[in-house]
């Protein structure tokens, strides 16, 4: 469990990046974390791992407050991807990075190596096994990032714009593979732009702005409200958009599905007669 | 696609890195004309990053590795230029803002192409301030381009290449740490260049539910290969396009959920909310 109670982060220059955030996140939650550019949602995530530690208040992660431990220490549970792959990326071959974090947590070579193929086959990356990440494109360095924490199987998952450079295929089983975790009671966080992403998983969804949280509720409801979303700079997922256009038919709003959006406006089109 | 001039066009153009096994480009011969909007998509590496960097001559002048078959752009053989002669033509966007941003102030950053072409100060204030107004970073412009965010990076890249208003601007995932409003800006920003003053645009983008909509000439690629050109309209209703991972827009896709229904829509397929929800109000209300 995260629990963030009245959270105030300066950065050094003085830069007062949150102003006071606090929220419950409970184990085998989903929760999507949106918000404009310099909203202070990178800057939020980076306490669940203790990167950062609050300038005021506390962090608390399941029960111990993360003044108290240390990021190494935090690591075992919290693994974190960051949003730009090459500030994670340092080894010679992909298999070697993603080594890197398994042999630091001391467990056994044959269980290493298991844990790297299935991390390979999870991302698609097998064939780039004995490959320097600097090679590859950046929607696969990406990719190399994420294969890197999920192989140690954090309790806690943060992944900061993990849908960046992804074609749609990997949205789809990054997306598949998310619920599974949800599954096994694992707990996730994104903080991402990516708002069809985000409809298509339809997760508890936390709006940011300014260091402030704005809103928090149902991904249906807030990707599906406007006047919210424009203050964070957000834009209605397509679907919402259609059904935004079309209010004069009185039709419900609150549609992101795709396949939920052709039953109504099928019943609709019936209604109608036509 | 007005005059019907090539700008960029490539002959059997194929591409290894040094060391790679087999080539990230392969067989690729496009014509791209003055003044299009070109919209570049496909799996990830699927070569477009690589194609991109052929245009303006990083790859292989930077890059190394093997070469084979023709490219011309702006009406010069890149392999006999050198990479510096090239950017005046070409104006290309990083998909990693970092890689492209190196002076102290976001300003010299923006400025520092026209420097390096002597252009006068004045015109060069003149210039440089309207690409930071167009790209909404003028009132940070005195900050280091390494304290702020990937978001606001990326802009200041694309104001750098804005600035120089070059015939060609090649653009690689330009926006994909922006957000969604920030984006569309930009993107709306650029149409409006390709618009107004004809300048050619090449974008590189995955997100097609925001691009699709301003291009007439889409290009999907896989495995090195052009593997679909043409109407976007005609290309995303293959169904072969979504075999190959492209994400179709949700309004293109709801609309053939619908249309298989039997619902009488009209036969031009939507690339935007906009155009679905006419066609859906017109079907339902006559």
């Amino acid at each position: 469990m995260i629990e963030a109670e009245n959270v105030h982060y300066s950065y050094p220059s003085k830069v007062e990046a949150l102003k006071g955030v606090s929220i419950t996140i409970k184990d085998g939650e989903f929760v999507a974390i949106m918000g404009q550019n310099g909203a202070g949602k990178s800057t939020f995530v980076k306490h669940f791992n203790g990167l950062l530690k609050p300038t005021v208040g506390s962090v608390k992660i399941d029960g111990v407050e993360t003044t108290k431990s240390s990021v190494a220490a935090l690591a075992r549970n919290v693994g974190f991807v960051f949003q730009n792959p090459d500030h994670q990326l340092f080894s010679e071959t992909v298999e070697e990075e993603i080594a890197f974090a398994l042999k630091n947590f001391g467990l056994e070579p044959e269980i290493i190596e298991k844990r790297i193929d299935w991390a390979l086959n999870l991302l698609s990356l097998t064939q780039y096994r004995k490959t320097s990440p600097f090679l590859l494109s950046g929607g696969e360095r990406k990719r190399v990032a994420l294969a890197s924490v999920l192989a140690w199987d954090p309790k806690t998952l943060i992944l900061d714009e993990p849908t960046i450079g992804q074609d749609h295929e990997q949205k789809e089983k990054l997306r598949q593979f998310i619920m599974q975790l949800q599954t096994q009671k694992k707990t996730v966080v994104i903080v991402t732009h990516d708002v069809e992403f985000v409809a298509e998983c339809n997760p508890r969804v936390v709006l940011m702005k300014e260091g402030k949280i704005v809103a928090d509720g149902e991904g249906k409801e807030i990707l599906t409200d406007p006047a919210t979303l424009e203050l964070s700079s957000i834009v209605l997922p397509q679907i919402a958009q259609v059904f935004a256009k079309l209010s004069d038919l009185g039709l419900p709003k609150d549609i992101i599905d795709i396949y939920e959006a052709k039953a109504i406006l099928l019943k609709e089109a019936w209604r109608r007669g036509k | 696609m007005g005059t019907k001039v090539a700008i960029i066009e490539t002959k059997n153009l194929t591409y290894t890195y040094p060391g790679a096994s087999k080539p990230s480009i392969d067989d690729v011969s496009i014509k791209i004309e003055k003044g299009e909007f070109v919209l570049i998509t496909g799996p990830s590496g699927c070569g477009k990053t690589t194609l991109c960097r052929t245009f303006n001559g990083l790859v292989p002048h930077f890059y190394q590795g093997e070469l084979k078959g023709e490219i011309t752009v702006a009406g010069l053989n890149t392999l006999d230029r050198h990479t510096y002669e090239m950017a005046k033509h070409v104006g290309l966007v990083f998909q990693n803002p970092e890689n492209q941003l190196f002076a102290l102030s976001i300003e010299k950053d923006v400025a520092f192409g026209l420097e390096n072409n002597g252009v006068d100060r004045a015109e060069m204030r003149k210039k440089v301030d309207w690409a930071l107004n167009q790209t909404g970073i003028y009132d940070i412009r005195e900050r280091s381009p390494h304290e702020i965010s990937g978001g606001q990076q990326q802009r200041v890249a694309i104001a750098s290449v804005l600035a120089m208003e070059p015939e060609i601007i090649v653009l690689d995932e330009p926006t994909s740490f922006l957000d969604p409003l920030s984006a569309q800006k930009i993107f709306e920003v650029i149409y409006k260049l390709n618009k107004e003053q004809g300048i050619t645009v090449i974008l590189v983008e995955h997100r097609l539910d925001l691009t699709a909509k301003y291009t007439n000439h889409l290009i999907v690629m896989d495995q090195g290969r052009v593997r679909f050109e043409g109407d976007p309209r005609e290309v995303l209703s293959n169904e072969e396009t979504r075999l190959i991972g492209v994400g179709i827009p949700k309004a293109t896709l709801l609309y053939e959920l619908l249309k298989k229904e039997g619902l009488g829509l009209s036969s031009k397929i939507p690339l935007c909310s906009e155009e679905l929800a006419d066609q859906l109000l017109e079907a339902l209300q006559k």
